[in-house]
């Protein structure tokens, strides 16, 4: 490391590092587009997509199977990506989708970000029994398929939930569903590095000084355990996104008048084998390259993190 | 002992290192206790620096954790300037911590490396509230002043600092919010030779100027002997001996003090025969009977193995052996 900044600088020679290993990572350049487009596409798909799938009015069934780029037999209309069974644009729906995909997997993410940082922090630092209760009840929710608990909290939701507002409540049923079966990785995580930290002679000091716990928490050992828990964010939201798409396939996700990516994959493959090929892969090539450009990113963040590949 | 600032009395610690439950039904063993410190008094004079010596386990920085209030003892009392120090009660604990800090070993690690070096400094301030948010920066330029660099390093990371120049920003830490005692835990031990002088000579300007009492903890002879009025001596987590500094180095009186003096390196080339210690120290968890110095101790009797000798005086000061001072030994 030197330091060829000028004083003063905002930027911190760790970030430049980082920055510096992005640039020399084609994989990192190439994945973080991938991501950037899709991302950006979802962010603004009112504006770019050609078609409001959620508004009933402007769909009409006889647009309905129409291939790509090809006029439809009876009303000569031609899209992009064709359209699904009951006439909405393919294009526009995964624009849509993406979005719901995204912000479920994002929201979920930052829950059990939130639940599992907490979580960890106190028990690294208090340790004792705490310690033991927290980290014996992220060991059983871990011998479970995470996509169970999931299931599991899904239908203790909708038993909680009157019907009518089902439909409405659904995507933030999933968002908790997936955010509490994601939040032990993080705790674990949270939990070691704590415990590394709270031995340091800053911590410490702050203790000499009389910071109280919560303080020292949050402000000396909280950013000084934040790498390893971006790294497993990055990578937990591409889980989050294809756990999502899981769920909406199995038809407890998202209603298919809001559809997500894994709802148009589960419409999709009903007319895989009729011939109506686009209805599937695109939705399916969409989740594909975003899941595995976010990994991927993930991978490359976690590399650039650790001192010893550097 | 005209004007005691600090006094300790019967300090004990010790520490549960007991195999966990499970394994303890499973293979029958008993709780373990490790006794890091065992019954230590002593006082300490205001404006006075005194000196902790021993070996690594000794249970020199044990002691510096109880008086700041990071442990808390198992046994034992500390007062500072008349008021007892009880880690249990926050109101006057608050009261205390402003009069005492302490500087760590390490530079490396006692400083945030998230943090930038003004808002470190400024923390015990903000902590204790001791002064209005304005006029903090101030403040911090002033330490930083005091302490040999710039008003402008407040806005830089610790890691664009060497380890001395780091030290010098946790005695600026430390002396933020005006205290009249420091604990200082090895605090050259991190650092080059060519530093240490220069921190050392630094926190005795500052005590001149402050009118400072310091603790000093320390394995090293020479730092001590440069900096401490008195010094006390630790084995095995007792207290062997405690001596006014100057003579002590002259005329040690327990037969531990005189190895450790024996092994120290004579830069002065007198041609002294060096005697490297001999021995380790034992196990804490299961200390000799007796004096625990004696299964090493040149001048060995039964006695010694009998009962732990208690301080007595001596010429010097005192020391805790049988054949110590001036008084023959009798019975144990």
């Amino acid at each position: 490391m030197q330091d060829t900044k000028p004083r003063g600088r905002l930027f911190r020679i760790w970030d430049s590092d980082v920055a510096a290993s992005f640039r020399r990572s084609p994989v990192a350049i190439v994945s973080g587009l991938v991501a950037l487009v899709i991302v950006l596409a979802a962010v603004f798909a009112p504006w770019i997509a050609p078609t409001n799938p959620y508004d009933p009015s402007s769909l009409n069934l006889m647009d309905g199977f129409t291939p790509p780029m090809q006029p439809n037999a009876f009303t000569g209309n031609s899209y992009l990506m064709g359209t699904d069974n009951q006439g909405r644009d393919v294009f526009s729906t995964i624009l849509y989708g993406a979005r719901i995909s995204l912000f479920v997997g994002v929201s979920a993410v930052l829950l059990a970000m939130v639940l599992g940082i907490s979580a960890g922090l106190v028990a690294g630092y208090r340790g004792g029994w705490v310690d033991a209760v927290l980290m014996r009840v992220a060991d059983v929710q871990l011998s479970f398929p995470s996509i169970l608990i999931a299931l599991l909290i899904f239908g203790v939701a909708r038993g909680i939930i009157p019907p009518t507002q089902r439909e409405a409540m659904a995507i933030w049923v999933l968002i908790v569903a997936i955010g509490l079966s994601d939040w032990v990785q993080f705790a674990r995580v949270v939990r070691g590095a704590t415990m590394v930290e709270k031995g340091k002679e800053y911590v410490q000091a702050a203790r000499v000084i009389g910071v109280t716990p919560l303080r020292i928490l949050i402000r000396h050992i909280l950013p000084n355990v934040m790498g390893p828990v971006l790294v497993i964010a990055t990578i937990s939201v591409a889980l989050a996104i294809i756990a999502e798409a899981t769920l909406s396939f199995l038809g407890v996700g998202v209603p298919p008048t809001q559809p997500s990516l894994g709802t148009l994959i589960r419409i999709g493959q009903q007319f895989l084998f009729s011939g109506e090929w686009w209805i599937l892969l695109f939705p399916a090539v969409t989740l594909l390259a975003l899941a595995l450009s976010v990994n991927l990113l993930g991978d490359w963040l976690r590399d650039a993190l650790n001192p010893r590949l550097r | 002992m005209a004007d005691p600032f600090l006094t300790v009395t019967h300090l004990t610690r010790r520490f549960d290192v007991s195999k966990p439950w499970l394994n303890r039904v499973l293979e029958r063993e008993e709780r373990q206790f490790l006794t890091a410190t065992a019954d230590v008094s002593f006082a300490i004079n205001k404006g006075e620096t005194f000196a902790l010596v021993g070996e690594s386990g000794s249970g020199k920085s044990t002691i510096a954790k109880m008086i700041v209030g990071l442990l808390a003892p198992t046994e034992g009392q500390i007062a500072i300037d008349g008021q007892k120090l009880d880690p249990k009660d926050p109101v006057s604990m608050r009261a205390l911590r402003r009069r005492m800090q302490m500087i760590f070993q390490d530079p490396f690690a006692s400083l945030n490396p998230r943090w930038r070096v003004g808002d470190i400094i400024a923390e015990p301030i903000h902590t204790l509230g001791l002064m209005p948010r304005a006029e903090i920066t101030v403040e911090v330029a002033r330490l930083l002043d005091l302490v040999g660099l710039s008003k402008a390093d407040a806005g830089k990371f610790p890691h664009e600092f060497s380890g001395g120049q780091r030290q010098r920003i946790a005695i600026a830490r430390a002396l933020a919010s005006r205290p009249d005692f420091i604990v200082c835990d090895e605090p050259t031990s991190a650092l080059d030779v060519s530093v240490q002088a220069q921190i050392l000579n630094l926190m005795r300007d500052l005590q001149d100027e402050f009118k400072l009492t310091y603790l000093l903890i320390s394995h090293d002879l020479s730092v001590v002997r440069h900096m401490s009025n008195r010094i006390g001596v630790l084995y095995l987590g007792r207290l062997v001996e405690v001596a006014d500094a100057k003579r002590l180095f002259h005329e040690p009186q327990h037969p531990y003090t005189r190895m450790l003096l024996d092994s120290v390196p004579d830069l002065a080339l007198s041609g002294r025969r060096r005697k490297p210690v001999s021995g380790e120290i034992p196990n804490p968890i299961s200390p000799p009977a007796g004096c625990a110095f004696h299964p090493r101790c040149p001048v060995a009797q039964d006695q010694c193995q009998i009962a732990v000798p208690a301080l007595r005086p001596t010429p010097t000061g005192e020391a805790a052996c049988l054949l110590a001072g001036v008084a023959p030994p009798t019975d144990a």
